[in-house]
């Protein structure tokens, strides 16, 4: 009987298979980080389109459902949510206007893609910042 | 006796071979995003334009013709192009017999959730 000297009892090898190189192995570069924030972003902006029609719907039902809403988004939690979801908003469509650049074959040499890179991420902060300072301005504005 | 395709004329024709599906899917999501970024800049302007605005104000806004156009092609563009999102990224990740029913749920789902909002808006812009 031929035993097999690579393997133990739980069939584990002596020696551990090579891996193909993977997300948790390669080191976070700009290109393949925005790319998940991309997917990531999208997957939260589609949460936050339920939120919209849920809002949108609580301002067809009257007033008084609407200022229920309008209490959830004002509470701190809330706040928190709605700058998220700001941030996800301004980075989905900047990595989305990069990928209909891409789309032309423009931009595609390496040093390229890392302007549009950081220009993608700088953009969103400043955006996301502009939005919400602006935002406060006109809220004590209307009030 | 010379090699016969087991592939119909029709098949050979329309080139798809195992992919089921030609560009559609990558030209609608394209269509959509071009669609979305204007209508989205205008909604983020607007909806900053009225923090803090009470209701009346708000639904004031809802009421011109402008913004009732524009927020039914915007949950019509943004349902679209989150179905056709969500579709990829079911199909890279779910590779069992759910996925098949996942991305049928997920195509539900954004299409009734795009109706309710037009619904809501079509509600404001014409109701009493």
């Amino acid at each position: 009987m031929i035993k097999n000297e690579t393997t133990n009892g739980n069939s584990t090898p002596a020696r551990p298979r090579p891996l193909s190189p993977n997300i948790q192995i390669y080191r976070p570069q700009l290109t393949s980080v925005l790319s998940i924030a991309n997917r990531v972003t999208g997957l939260i902006l589609s949460l936050g389109a339920v939120g919209l029609v849920v809002w949108l719907s609580a301002a067809a039902a009257g007033p008084r459902t609407y200022g229920v809403i309008q209490g959830v988004i004002g509470y701190w939690a809330g706040q928190v949510v709605l700058f998220g979801c700001t941030f996800a908003f301004f980075l989905h469509l900047c990595g989305g206007i990069r990928h209909l650049v891409w789309d032309t074959v423009h931009g595609f040499e390496l040093r390229s893609i890392y302007i549009s890179g950081w220009t993608v991420v700088a953009v969103s902060i400043v955006l996301t910042a502009a939005a919400w300072t602006i935002s406060l301005f006109v809220t004590g504005w209307h009030q | 006796m010379s090699r016969q395709s087991f592939r119909s004329p029709l098949a050979r024709a329309l080139g798809l071979g195992a992919a089921k599906s030609g560009a559609q899917h990558w030209w609608a999501e394209r269509v959509t995003a071009v669609a979305l970024v204007p209508l989205c800049l205008w909604f983020a302007a607007s909806i900053i334009a009225h923090a803090g605005s009470d209701y009346a104000v708000f639904i004031a806004w809802i009421r011109t013709p402008l913004a009732t156009s524009c927020m039914i092609l915007l949950l019509i563009a943004l349902f679209h192009h989150s179905a056709l999102g969500l579709q990829v990224v079911i199909e890279d990740y779910v590779h069992s017999g759910v996925k098949f029913v996942a991305v049928i749920a997920v195509r539900l789902c954004c299409y009734g959730l795009a109706v309710v909002g037009i619904i809501a808006i079509v509600r404001i812009a014409f109701g009493g």
